[in-house]
C-alpha cells in the first residue's frame, strides 16, 4: 500500500526532515508511526498523500509512484485516502452532515448515494443524531469523530491520521483508536502518527519510530 | 430470466472507479445557484462591487449608443441636404430656367427646382404673416432660388459642390442648410475613437475589479479550498464557485449599467428632441432595445468571467497543497 525506496525530504533553507527513508506497509495493514515531535511525522504523511514532493527516492503509495504523478491525476488519487488532523481542519461555514459529505460531493455522487454514505459514516463515529449541529458546537473529541467520518466516507483503501488523538483525553483517545481499528478489519490500510507511547498496544500493531528524520525501529 | 441486480462497490481492491452520478449540468447549476445566494446573502458589500462595474459598463454604453444615435441622422440627412442657390436679383425667368438645366445637367445633381421671385414672394406673403407689410414694397425684395438636390452617390463633400454652384456668375450665394451636419460627422468619429478608447478602459477596470472581488472572496474561502483539495477536488472543481461568482458580478454591474442608460436616455431624450427641433429635424433618441441589454448582459458577463479566472489562476495556486 506505502513503499518509500531511500526516501529523504529537504526543505527550501536546507532542514532535512526526512532522511533516507525504507519502509513497506502492506495493503491491509495497521501501523503507528511514532517519534519525539519535529522527527519528521507529519512530513512522512505528507510525502504519502502528496501535499509534498519527496526530494530523492521513490515513494509509491497505491501501486501509483508519486513522483511521476501530474497535477491532473493528483485529485484523483487523493480520492482513495483518507485523512485525519490533529486540528481536524472541519469547516464552521456548514452543518456536520455536510462536513462529512465533502468528499463524496467532490467525486460528483449524486444527493440520494451521498446522504446514504454521509449517515452510515456517521453512525459509525456515533454522531447521527448530531448530524444537523454546527461543528463548532461540538466537543473536541465529537469534533475529532467528526473528522474521522469524513476522512472514511468516501470508503478509502488507506487511513491516514496525523496525531488523531492529540487534544484529547485518555478515554476518548481510546475510543478514537478503537474506531480505527474497526475500519482496519473491514480492509482499509491504516497508518496513524502519533507521540503518545502510552496509547499504542506494541504488541498488537507494528511500530514505526523516526528520529530526527531516519527510520530507527521497525517491528 | 430475472434481471441481476447492480454490482455492489467493494471497498478492497486497489483499483477503486469513482462515478459521478451527478451530470456536469447538474454540478453547473448547484454551483452557479450557490455562488449567487452567497452573493445575495451579503447585499451591500455585493450592491457596491455591483455599483462600481454598472457605472463603468454604463458610461462606455451611454457614449456608445448616444453616438449611433447621431450616425442615424445620416438617412435623415439624405433627403434634407439641399443646396439653396439664391440667384442675383432681376434675373429674367427664361435664364433661371436655363441655368436650372444645365444644373440638372450635372453629374452630382439629382434634381432641380426653380421658384421664380413671384412665387417666392406669393410664398412668403402666405406663409409668413408680413403680407401686408410686403404689399407696400415698390418692388419684390425677394431673389429668384434654384433648389438642388444633390445625387449623394456621386458627391463627395456636399460643401465643395455648393462652392462649385456658387461660383457661377448668376448665382449669389449658396447655402447649404446642413452644414452643420457634416462637422458633426467628423467631430463624431473623432469621439467614436475616443468612446472605443474609453470602452476598452473601462472594461479592462471592470476586469480588474472583479479580479480583485473575486481574489478577496477566495482569501475568505481559503480553509474550505485546502479541505476540498485535500478530500480530492480538482483545480476546476475548486475554481467553478469563484468563476461564477465573476459571472454573476459581470451581469449584475451590466443590470445596473442597463439600468443607468435608460435613465440616461429618459433624462435625455426630451431635451435632445428640442435641440433637433431647432435644427429642423424630428428625428429623436431610440434607446437600448432587449436584444442591446441582452448582448450588453453577456458581454458583462463574459468580463467578470474574465477577472475571475485571472485571479484564480493567479491566486489558487499559491493556495498550499497544490
Amino acid at each position: 500500500m506505502i513503499k518509500f525506496d531511500s526516501v529523504s525530504k529537504r526543505y527550501p533553507g536546507g532542514h532535512e526532515a526526512i532522511l533516507n527513508v525504507d519502509f513497506h506497509l502492506e495493503a491491509g495493514e495497521f501501523a503507528f508511526l511514532t517519534g519525539h515531535s519535529g522527527a519528521g511525522k507529519s512530513t512522512l504523511l505528507k510525502l504519502v498523500m502528496l501535499m509534498e514532493k519527496s526530494s530523492a527516492g521513490q515513494v509509491i503509495v497505491n501501486g501509483q509512484n508519486l513522483n511521476r504523478m501530474s497535477l491532473r491525476q493528483l485529485p484523483y488519487f487523493r480520492r482513495n485516502i483518507g485523512v485525519v488532523f490533529q486540528d481536524h481542519q472541519l469547516l464552521f461555514d456548514r452543518s456536520v452532515f455536510d462536513n462529512v459529505a465533502l468528499p463524496l460531493l467532490v467525486a460528483g455522487y449524486s444527493n440520494n448515494d451521498a446522504s446514504r454514505r454521509v449517515r452510515a459514516a456517521l453512525d459509525k463515529v456515533g454522531l447521527l443524531k448530531k448530524e444537523n449541529q454546527n461543528p463548532v458546537a461540538l466537543s473536541g473529541g465529537e469534533q475529532q469523530r467528526v473528522g474521522i467520518a469524513r476522512a472514511v466516507v468516501n470508503k478509502p483503501v488507506l487511513l491516514l491520521a496525523d496525531e488523531p488523538t492529540g487534544n484529547l483525553d485518555p478515554d476518548l483517545s481510546a475510543e478514537i483508536m478503537n474506531l480505527f481499528e474497526q475500519f482496519n478489519q473491514v480492509g482499509t490500510s491504516v497508518l496513524i502518527a502519533t507521540h503518545d507511547l502510552g496509547l499504542i498496544d506494541t504488541d498488537k500493531h507494528r511500530v514505526l519510530a523516526l528520529d530526527n528524520g531516519r527510520m530507527v525501529r521497525d517491528e | 430470466m430475472s434481471k441481476k441486480p447492480p454490482a455492489k462497490k467493494t471497498s478492497s481492491g486497489s483499483t477503486k472507479s469513482y462515478t459521478a452520478n451527478r451530470s456536469w449540468f447538474q454540478q453547473h447549476q448547484e454551483v452557479a445557484v450557490d455562488s449567487l445566494s452567497r452573493l445575495l446573502a451579503e447585499p451591500g458589500s455585493s450592491f457596491l462591487t455591483w455599483s462600481v462595474i454598472g457605472i463603468a459598463l454604463a458610461l462606455p454604453l451611454c457614449l456608445i449608443l448616444f453616438l449611433q444615435n447621431l450616425q442615424q441622422l445620416n438617412t435623415s440627412v439624405d433627403e434634407a441636404g439641399n443646396i439653396s442657390l439664391f440667384m442675383i436679383m432681376d434675373i429674367s425667368n427664361e435664364r433661371l430656367e436655363a441655368s436650372r438645366d444645365e444644373i440638372a445637367a450635372m453629374a452630382e445633381v439629382a434634381q432641380v427646382t426653380a421658384i421664380t421671385a413671384e412665387q417666392a414672394l406669393q410664398e412668403f406673403q402666405l406663409g409668413s404673416g408680413f403680407g401686408n407689410a410686403l404689399e407696400g414694397l415698390d418692388e419684390n425684395p425677394l431673389p429668384a432660388l434654384l433648389v438642388v438636390t444633390p445625387d449623394m452617390e456621386n458627391v463627395p463633400s456636399l460643401p465643395d459642390l455648393a462652392l462649385n454652384l456658387e461660383s457661377r456668375a448668376d448665382v449669389d450665394s449658396a447655402q447649404v442648410d446642413l452644414e452643420w451636419i457634416q462637422r458633426l460627422y467628423s467631430i463624431i468619429s473623432l469621439a467614436e475613437r475616443m468612446a472605443t478608447g474609453l470602452a476598452l478602459l473601462l472594461c479592462l477596470g471592470v476586469v480588474l475589479a472583479v479580479g480583485n472581488t473575486v481574489r478577496l472572496a477566495i482569501e475568505n474561502r481559503r480553509d474550505e479550498i485546502v479541505v476540498v483539495k485535500l478530500v480530492g477536488g480538482t483545480d476546476a472543481y475548486v475554481s467553478r464557485p469563484f468563476l461564477y461568482t465573476g459571472i454573476w458580478y459581470g451581469v449584475g454591474g451590466g443590470m445596473i449599467a442597463a439600468l443607468l442608460s435608460m435613465l440616461a436616455f429618459f433624462l435625455l431624450s426630451g431635451p435632445f428632441g428640442n435641440l433637433m427641433l431647432l435644427y429642423g429635424s424630428d428625428f429623436s433618441l431610440s434607446g437600448l432595445s432587449i436584444s442591446d441589454v441582452s448582448a450588453m448582459l453577456v458581454v458583462a458577463g463574459f468580463l467578470g468571467l474574465a477577472g475571475a479566472w485571472l485571479s484564480v489562476l493567479r491566486h489558487l495556486k499559491q493556495i498550499k497543497p497544490t
